[in-house]
């Protein structure tokens, strides 16, 4: 009812801290772009390759916040299901786009059951379950660790020596995916003026924009949104609350384990025990950075994110070094960027949720010294 | 809806009647009860699963030790040393904790001001013991002015303080990265030989204060029985650090007699419940913020302590490396997210201490695979997590 | 009455009690179909209860289940979750309100009830995979809505939304379900405007007109004379009267609600003291309190030194927020002056400093330190507030907890409140509600206060621990000359304890009265504001 009466110029001002993050991105984009030097279709080829590169983990990130779950920092777990599928898949020896579609199901039971455990957990912790999802996260790499340096090879039998460490058992640093490299990206790419376009992730991108579209229609995503909102309701409305709960975290990594593949094939090869390492923390950076809250996102946030946020990366040692003569100083910058971002969406989130409380006490406040005043 | 649970809780049966009996037996554990159930089960509960699981798993590695012809006297030096490392460090959690800000993820930001006490110590010129001392006074005025900040922002969030402080704590330390080049550090010890300019990520601390509170009053066995002619057999590889012993015992008591005084009863209340110490006049806010600052300082020192047995400073990404082991060390020693006491930080640092020296020798001997570093993680990690999906009980 | 023709909803010999507290007896009424029950008492008489055991709460079935049967179309029914009685065809609509915030009117209505459309991949993945058949939904939630009689915008986001227009989507939902025939109310104009009320009970009427019967409590008797068939009033957990609503006047129901028997009217008649000639020691104008529910708008009340004053009232009318403001546990306005001297608001340390202490209505959640032995609980204010149980050490720089002197005063207040616990270390959340109310009682005697503020101290207590606490409070008095302000919502212990007793209606003082003043005149205050 008020929103008529705001003057334009409020307006934009209110449009400016609603998306204060995105735009200091773009500032600082736009300032460290000419320092850095790059050309420009240089630039606009490796922001193309990393859209497809990350955009699909990304997207996974909306399901348990449309649940109310915050960020999800456990979508980690879903990279480390996929990892585990490529390593076997690499293993047999199965290649190119057959090999990609094989480690995609093979990734389903070992995303859907890590998921299906940190959701458990994330139900046991409510109100703190970002914490929990972030530990949970280092307590399944600590078990992958264990599965792929020491059970894998001696107790589940790899065929070929050339992924395994020389000692005769765990996987070596790195499995090479050469025969796996880019099929997906090349498979109907396009050339536009030196820039290539990977159509067919991006179509398997647009895919899952409608796949969450659809999904938001459903009675399913109908029920995520009212869990996120007010458990307790939801509750009394019959909704099983901590079921919602689960599946949504479920359906993120398990989604968060293609987008894994997806990664890994447009990289060439997987590094065994850094690959999933900081997969989570660079994903929700850029879905923040696109203007995401951690109780609301949409896929223009993730598009948005993922555009300004590599743009940054990229840029930022090349400016770096520009300033200060050390490139160092640019990768520092950016991690500190990366991180800052989300620091800076937590510390929001929970002063927004105090300010609402307050403001209520203070709207009632006034309304009755106004009532006072008249008396 | 909440308004409505609460009604049901005032008519729940544990308020209607005024006999024992009728509070379900898990809420608590009085001392009848603990007769009513078998010595062993009492212990299990009011020790914790997955500590006497972790207690149990160092038991068995001492108890390996001379089957698999490791030196059980040289790993206890090890573990009494590591224990003079890190004990300030995991004792600088219980502030934090007891104040109600949870388990203090934001360590790399106590870490930095202790970095940057120690290094601009050497570039003031300190060398030997007193780089040390100026080390200390240094980081001090750096952990009460960031710990200051550090608690006004904790203030502003209550609720999710831990997932915040580990963000800042991130986004200080990187922040930092580029600080440790950009100042204008200069010490020839300490900069980057070619370009002159630029912290090297590891300083040696030759020179300056290495083993300059284990050398105090340290007790080697070793050099005893050189002395005085006898032999005391495998006890001679046994070396005692005393002064780091002293100075986390002092800082120990300190800490235990704060928590004795009146502003540290208040702190511990508003931990307990913040509403409660609110009405009984305490000013909240403040006390959270003082209880935040002294974690900070004590971290900070910790530090200090930490690179005077360790002989190196350690810089750029290695203050996150401390952060989970030390919450890990007080939660294993029986701490939970709203309490602790001076006994947890003891218990848990020797335990996982213990863990971290034992693993790779005794299992790397025992089975020729060197796990130890999968084993700390899940130990470490399973035990924040546990800590994290326990039901907090009874306060609201 | 023949089978066929049997009423739509029976209560016959409704009883429940909550661990040897009867708190319903004997309670038999009958409602017809699209027939409106006006259903009337005081708090604590047994409504809410009435409606949780005819609504199958959870609560019930934990403590013991009910005696006596509920029939519906004459068929015995017994609900062991809400979800049973609403197959059956009850709904009832909360005080609080049940709503997603960030969902429009119809997504409430239709919550967990969407109407849905088979696709493909629900087909193969389950029927949570359906899509929402949302131009159904919006038929659906026109069709409530329209049922209702009250226009709402059924696609306003509900934070958005009015208050009152929340409270209507709330009925929207429950008119929305197909099998609905009877559906209880509980306060809904609470929240309303006039205009908004006055919309309501017309819905009410036209809803009893398409043959859904209602069960509407309230506070606001003329609304019950306005819309109901008849009227079911209760008191102390008996029904006292049940009769048509064309033949009874609010003066008639309020006196039924609040009338005692003569003899326990009088109880209090022989100690009532009068303390005109003393000196006003607190007086708080113009106070108002922001704390949510109890909303206190303009209260101007004078305390006289020495006396024990009640505040009684209606719940939800603004008693509670009296104390919680002048003790700065609530955001506050006006002006309170004590012993002459005005103390700041929205400061509770100042307040403890004069020498005022608080007993909170709200026990486990500002009254305790549930994980903290008794120790700590009894003896933590007054150490923070009047360096008591301390050893000064090093000249008073340090100030060393005396542990000796904490376990005497609290061994002390436990002989004295006959406080049962194994020790003095256990914790308080090991008490049971009544200990623990003593606990907190001990915890402000120990500040050994010039004036108390008690909050609801018999809330949820059995008789033996409520008789004590009073005479506790009573001896306090007495004896240390202390200045009490006793709130509860029970108007019968008021008359015991206290003086004078000031009612609260609608966030104000409707009057003040001597103890022993009759329970209509009592009554007839409590109504008089009411908002």
């Amino acid at each position: 009812m008020k929103k008529k009466n705001i003057p334009a110029g409020k307006k934009a001002l209110e449009l400016v801290r609603g998306n204060a993050v995105p735009i200091m991105f773009v500032i600082i984009c736009a300032i460290f772009i000419p320092m850095a030097g790059f050309s420009p279709s240089y630039l606009l080829n490796e922001i193309i390759t990393r859209m497809g590169r990350n955009l699909f983990l990304v997207l996974c990130l909306l399901f348990p916040i449309m649940a109310g779950m915050g960020l999800n920092f456990a979508m980690t777990l879903g990279a480390m299901g996929a990892e585990i599928a490529v390593i076997l898949v690499a293993d047999w020896q199965i290649w190119g786009i057959p090999g990609v579609v094989l480690s995609m199901i093979l990734s389903i039971p070992f995303s859907a059951l890590l998921g299906f455990i940190c959701g458990t957990l994330q139900n046991m912790a409510k109100g703190r379950e970002m914490i929990t999802s972030y530990i949970i996260n280092f307590f399944i790499n600590g078990w992958y660790q264990l599965i792929v340096l020491y059970i894998m090879g001696s107790i589940i039998p790899i065929i070929h020596a050339s992924i395994m460490l020389p000692r005769g058992y765990g996987i070596r640093n790195t499995v090479s995916l050469l025969n796996m490299r880019q099929c997906l990206d090349d498979l109907l790419a396009v050339r536009i003026g030196g820039v290539k376009i990977p159509v067919f992730t991006f179509i398997l991108v647009g895919l899952m924009c409608l796949f969450i579209i659809w999904f938001r229609r459903t009675k399913l995503g109908q029920d995520m949104r009212a869990v996120g909102q007010d458990m307790d309701v939801a509750r009394d409305a019959g909704i099983n609350v901590d079921r919602t709960r689960i599946i949504s975290v479920v359906m993120s990594t398990v989604c968060a384990g293609f987008g894994m593949v997806i990664y890994l094939q447009n990289i060439g090869n997987l590094p065994t025990y850094t690959g999933h390492s900081q997969i989570g923390m660079f994903c929700i950076a850029a879905l923040l950075v696109g203007g995401a809250s951690v109780e609301k996102a949409s896929i223009g946030n993730a598009f948005l994110g993922v555009i300004l946020f590599h743009l940054m990366f990229i840029v930022a040692p090349g400016a770096g070094a520009f300033i200060t003569g050390d490139s160092m100083v640019g990768e520092y910058f950016r991690v500190f960027l990366s991180y800052g971002v989300i620091a800076l969406a937590l510390i929001m989130y929970e002063a927004k949720k105090r300010m609402a409380k307050s403001k209520a006490g203070r709207e009632l406040a006034e309304a009755q010294k106004e009532k006072e005043a008249a008396e | 809806m909440s308004n409505k649970k609460k009604d049901y809780n005032l008519n729940s049966p544990s308020k209607f009647t005024d006999e024992m009996k009728t509070i379900p037996p898990a809420r608590r554990l009085t001392a009848q009860e603990k007769t009513q159930m078998s010595p062993l089960q009492a212990m299990v509960a009011s020790y914790g699963l997955p500590r006497l699981l972790i207690t149990g798993f160092l038991l068995v590695l001492f108890i390996l030790t001379p089957f698999v012809d490791v030196d059980l006297v040289t790993q206890i030096t090890n573990i009494i040393n590591r224990f003079s490392w890190n004990a300030v460090l995991v004792l600088a959690m219980v502030p934090m904790i007891h104040s109600g800000c949870g388990l203090n993820f934001g360590l790399p930001l106590a870490i930095i001001c202790g970095l940057l006490g120690s290094t601009l110590s050497i570039q003031f010129g300190f060398t030997g013991p007193l780089s040390f001392v100026a080390a200390v006074v240094i980081a001090t005025p750096f952990a009460i002015l960031l710990g200051g900040g550090y608690g006004l922002l904790l203030n502003r969030i209550k609720g999710g303080e831990m997932m915040i402080a580990t963000y800042v704590g991130f986004s200080v330390m990187s922040f930092f990265c580029m600080m440790w080049l950009l100042l204008p550090y200069s010490a020839p010890t300490m900069v980057y030989g070619l370009s002159a300019s630029g912290l090297r990520p590891t300083i040696s601390l030759d020179g300056f204060y290495n083993q300059v509170l284990a050398g105090f009053l340290e007790i080697d066995f070793g050099e005893i029985a050189g002395k005085l002619g006898i032999s005391l057999g495998a006890l001679e590889k046994l070396v005692i650090p005393t002064g780091s012993l002293l100075v986390f015992v002092l800082l120990a008591f300190l800490m235990w007699a704060f928590l004795h005084t009146k502003t540290g009863t208040a702190m511990t209340a508003v931990g307990s419940n913040p509403t409660f110490a609110r009405a009984a006049g305490i000013n909240v806010d403040r006390t959270r913020m003082l209880s935040v600052i002294m974690s900070t300082w004590l971290g900070a020192i910790g530090i200090l302590i930490y690179q005077q047995g360790f002989g190196f400073i350690q810089l750029y990404n290695a203050p996150n490396n401390l952060t989970m082991p030390t919450v890990a060390a007080i939660l294993i020693g029986g701490a939970s997210v709203n309490k602790a006491s001076i006994s947890n930080v003891i218990i848990g640092t020797i335990l996982f201490q213990g863990i971290v020296t034992m693993t790779p020798t005794v299992m790397n001997s025992a089975i020729h695979m060197d796990m130890s570093e999968v084993i700390r993680i899940i130990v470490s990690q399973g035990m924040i997590l546990y800590a994290l999906t326990r039901k907090v009980k009874g306060s609201k | 009455m023949t089978t066929n023709t049997s009423p739509l909803l029976q209560m016959q010999n409704i009883k429940k009690d909550f661990f040897g507290n009867q708190v319903l007896t004997d309670i038999n009424f009958t409602l017809g179909e699209g027939e409106v029950l006006g259903l009337c008492g005081e708090n604590g008489a047994g409504k809410s209860t009435l409606m949780k055991i005819l609504f199958g709460m959870d609560v019930i079935r934990e403590t013991g289940g009910y005696g006596g049967d509920v029939l519906i179309n004459g068929q015995k029914v017994e609900f062991n979750t809400p979800f049973d009685a609403l197959k059956a065809g009850i709904g009832m609509v909360h005080q609080e309100f049940s709503l997603i915030p960030g969902f429009t009117a119809t997504e409430n209505i239709l919550l967990n009830r969407e109407p849905q459309k088979k696709n493909v991949v629900s087909e193969v993945f389950g029927e949570r995979l359906n899509t929402l058949d949302y131009k159904e939904m919006d038929r659906r939630s026109a069709e409530a809505i329209e049922k209702m009689g009250v226009e709402i915008d059924s696609k306003m986001v509900i934070s958005d939304m009015p208050v009152g227009h929340k409270q209507f989507t709330e009925i929207a939902r429950e008119l929305s379900k197909d099998q609905l025939k009877l559906l209880i109310l509980d306060e809904p104009t609470a929240v309303l405007t006039e205009k908004e009320a006055e919309a309501l009970l017309s819905s009410i009427r036209n809803m009893a007109a398409q043959g859904i019967s209602v069960i509407f409590i309230t506070h606001r008797l003329h609304e019950i004379l306005a819309v109901c068939d008849k009227v079911v009033v209760m008191r102390d957990g008996y029904v006292v009267k049940d009769v048509p609503a064309a033949e009874t006047s609010v003066e008639e129901i309020t006196r039924w609600m609040v009338g005692r028997d003569v003899q326990s009217a009088a109880v209090s008649a022989g100690e009532v003291r009068s303390h005109e000639d003393a000196k006003t020691i607190l007086s708080i104008k113009n106070l108002w309190v922001d704390m949510p529910g109890e909303t206190v708008r303009n209260v101007s009340l004078d305390v006289k030194e020495g006396e024990i004053l009640g505040i009684g009232g209606l719940a939800g009318q603004g008693k509670l927020g009296i104390p919680n403001g002048v003790m700065g546990l609530y955001e506050a306005g006006g002006r309170v002056e004590f012993d002459g001297k005005e103390i700041p608001l929205n400061n509770p340390r100042r307040c403890l400093d004069s020498s005022l202490a608080f007993v909170s209505e709200d026990r486990r959640g500002v009254g305790l330190l549930l994980d903290e032995s008794l120790e700590w609980n009894i003896a933590f204010p007054a150490m923070q507030i009047q360096n008591k149980f301390l050893k000064n050490l090093l000249g008073g720089v340090i100030k060393w907890r005396d542990e000796r002197a904490i376990h005497q005063v609290t061994q002390k207040y436990i002989d004295e409140l006959q406080i049962k616990c194994t020790s003095s270390k256990q914790k308080a959340k090991e008490l049971s509600g009544g200990n623990q109310q003593k606990v907190c009682l001990a915890k402000a005697f120990a500040l050994e206060p010039k004036f108390l503020f008690v909050s609801e101290p018999t809330r949820g207590i059995d008789v033996g621990a409520k008789a004590l606490v009073l005479d506790a409070l009573k001896r306090f008095n007495r004896d240390s000359g202390v200045t009490v302000v006793m709130i509860s919502s029970e108007l019968e212990e008021l008359r015991q304890t206290c003086d004078r007793i000031a009612i609260v209606s609608g966030g104000q003082v409707a009057g003040i009265l001597p103890a022993a003043a009759s329970s209509e005149e009592f009554g007839m205050l409590m109504i008089s504001k009411v908002v």
